[in-house]
């Protein structure tokens, strides 16, 4: 029996924790991920949940204290966004090489300078080769279910991998919106107890953690971290599937919208999924045979799978929140054009990075992302590949 | 997108515009509505000009972008129209409702030329005399129900009551206060 709710996104991300009950939360503030650790703070006071909550004076020890707690045996969540994650930085790799499977709020926003509170992926997307597990949400709902798959993801014993479940922050951080809860007892149930085999504190065979890897062990130590990442896709799409089984909502490792009979495709993450599923909707109704993929799970980046959605399309648009001044696209733009690569057929690809700093997109912009993916088509050319949509100044990019 | 009502409030901060904006979600959601209550956020202080939104419709909400084309407006400052053109994009078969003691004729020649329908509430006097301080917020959320019919009055009363209890459950004594703030603001708003 599901719980009609109304719930921010960060309120949601609270309250799946709260049904959770982790052992520890080690969490510092920082906007807009401040509100799930406050709201989990009271929920500490109240005296509904049994964590305890580790106050630090930084995002770097708030990490380091889910480390040790992971270590020790615990289950341990922590909630940041921005330069909180960029401080984490060092801890995340040592959390992924250690084999820790915490789990992370990542609220995401925009990197200082100039400083910016609002959304993009600059945060998440800088940590994309930290070895996590990332998986996005398009709005309330999406963080909640997503926050209730992540340790029956990363705890999985083939796996035993951080975490980092991500949602736009204001977009849907801070946007009250209609959501569907489950019973406490269900998530319980579906999230269980995490039983890991070995741990520091174990009293019969206690474990050292995060010890010296000489030369001649240290690759062999990367490729079983590779190996895990391999394994998590597995994981993420049986969990997808016992998690729809129980609650209605099916998940994969992307949603790919009216792709049956595309001939032009809009790939995108997070919160303008939504407002893409509305533009492709009003193209449909005009004869446009528009489709979206929206990447839910971008590491394990699916490659393979993208690159088969993508086969029947004439041209495609991937959008990076984020710019990597590459100097040819952004993060996914990469990755995407880099699966295309070994792909039979290969659509023409433009790479936009767009909404940067909470810049807006709009259904609109969604059109005229589009309407540059026609005029692809109609050129047999979709130069220049790489570009920023609603630049104040036009487009600077192909420079 | 027919069945969706998208709502634009315009406010200074601190004067509470984000908190109506979102017990208005909350109000319609209670009615069985989907919605969508946010504020647009930036280096806000006390008395700039703030944007909040609402979406509300019978189907769940997909877009996430600000709104550009609104069908109601509300200025819960009236200097805002002096520095924001704050009926841009807005429907001409919606309406603006703004906190004045003039009446809408008086205010039509500020608004840029909008043809639709223009609304006014003294929202100051009403929660000066009934609340005995200045919270534009309520008098405007229930003049905001009142013109956009976006709930039906009774039922937002009710679910207003209920929200009351649960956000004032420390001081009861104010929950009658602002039930017959919002009662008293939906029979005065006045319609030009």
């Amino acid at each position: 029996m599901s719980i009609r709710e109304r719930l921010s996104g960060n309120e949601a991300v609270a309250y799946a924790m709260r049904q959770i009950d982790p052992d520890v939360m080690g969490a510092f503030p920082i906007t807009p991920s401040t509100e799930i650790p406050q709201i989990y703070s009271r929920y500490i006071a109240d005296g509904l949940v049994g964590t305890e909550f580790i106050a630090v004076e930084s995002e770097h020890s708030a990490l380091s204290t889910c480390i040790g707690a992971e270590a020790a045996g615990a289950r341990a969540v922590t909630a940041t966004s921005s330069a909180g994650l960029a401080f984490m930085w060092e801890l995340l790799h040592v959390a992924s090489s250690s084999r820790l499977p915490i789990t992370l709020a990542c609220v995401c926003r925009a990197l200082t300078g100039p400083i910016n509170i609002n959304n993009d992926h600059s945060d998440s997307m800088n940590a994309r080769d930290a070895g996590w597990i990332q998986i996005y949400a398009e709005n309330n709902q999406e963080a909640y279910d997503n926050y209730l798959q992540a340790m029956p993801i990363a705890e999985r014993s083939e796996v035993r991998l951080p975490i980092m479940v991500c949602q736009d922050g204001f977009i849907t951080s801070h946007s009250v919106e209609n959501i569907e809860l489950l019973e406490d007892e269900t998530v319980k149930a579906f999230v269980g107890s995490y039983e890991p085999e070995n741990y520091l504190l174990k009293h019969d065979n206690p474990l050292a953690v995060g010890p010296y890897g000489v030369s001649s062990y240290y690759m062999e130590a990367k490729m079983a971290q590779a190996q895990a990442m391999v394994c998590a896709k597995q994981a993420i799409l049986e969990t997808g599937q016992r998690f729809g089984d129980l609650s209605g909502r099916y998940y994969g490792l992307f949603e790919a919208y009216r792709m049956e009979d595309a001939e032009t495709a809009i790939v995108l993450i997070g919160s303008s999924a939504g407002t893409a599923r509305v533009c492709v909707d009003r193209l449909r109704a005009q004869g446009r045979k528009a489709g979206m993929v929206k990447v839910r799970v971008y590491r394990p980046f699916p490659g393979e799978e993208l690159a088969d959605a993508l086969k029947g399309v004439k041209a495609v648009a991937v959008m990076d929140k984020c710019e990597s001044f590459s100097t040819h696209g952004g993060p996914l733009g990469a990755e995407v054009r880099s699966a295309l690569y070994d792909a039979s057929v290969h659509p023409l690809l433009i790479n936009y990075v767009y909404g940067l700093g909470g810049r807006d997109f709009a259904v609109t912009d969604c059109e005229t992302v589009f309407n540059a993916l026609d005029e692809a088509v109609a050129a047999d050319s979709a130069k220049p590949v790489y570009r920023h949509l609603g630049q104040r100044g036009g487009d600077l990019s192909g420079l | 997108m027919p069945n969706i009502v998208e709502i634009r409030w315009h406010g200074r901060g601190g004067q509470g515009a984000k908190t109506a904006c979102m017990l208005l979600a909350d109000a319609a959601f209670t009615s069985g509505k989907y919605v969508q209550g946010f504020p647009e956020y930036g280096p806000e202080r006390m008395g700039a000009p703030i944007t909040a939104y609402n979406r509300i419709s019978d189907t769940r909400c997909d877009v996430h972008s600000f709104i550009y084309e609104p069908d109601y407006v509300v200025v819960v400052d009236e200097s805002l129209l002096e520095s924001v053109d704050v009926t841009k994009g807005l429907s001409a078969s919606g309406a603006v409702i703004i906190n004045s003691p003039r009446a809408p004729e008086a205010l039509r020649p500020l608004l840029r030329g909008y043809a639709g329908r223009v609304c006014t509430i003294d929202a100051r006097r009403i929660s000066e005399a009934v609340l005995g301080s200045y919270f534009p917020n309520t008098p405007m959320l229930a003049a905001a129900v009142k013109v956009s019919g976006v709930i039906a009055p009774q039922d937002f009363m009710t679910n207003m009551e209920i929200a009351y209890r649960h956000k004032f459950a420390a001081k009861p004594q104010v929950i009658c206060k602002n039930l017959t703030c919002l009662r008293q603001s939906m029979e005065e708003v006045q319609e030009g």
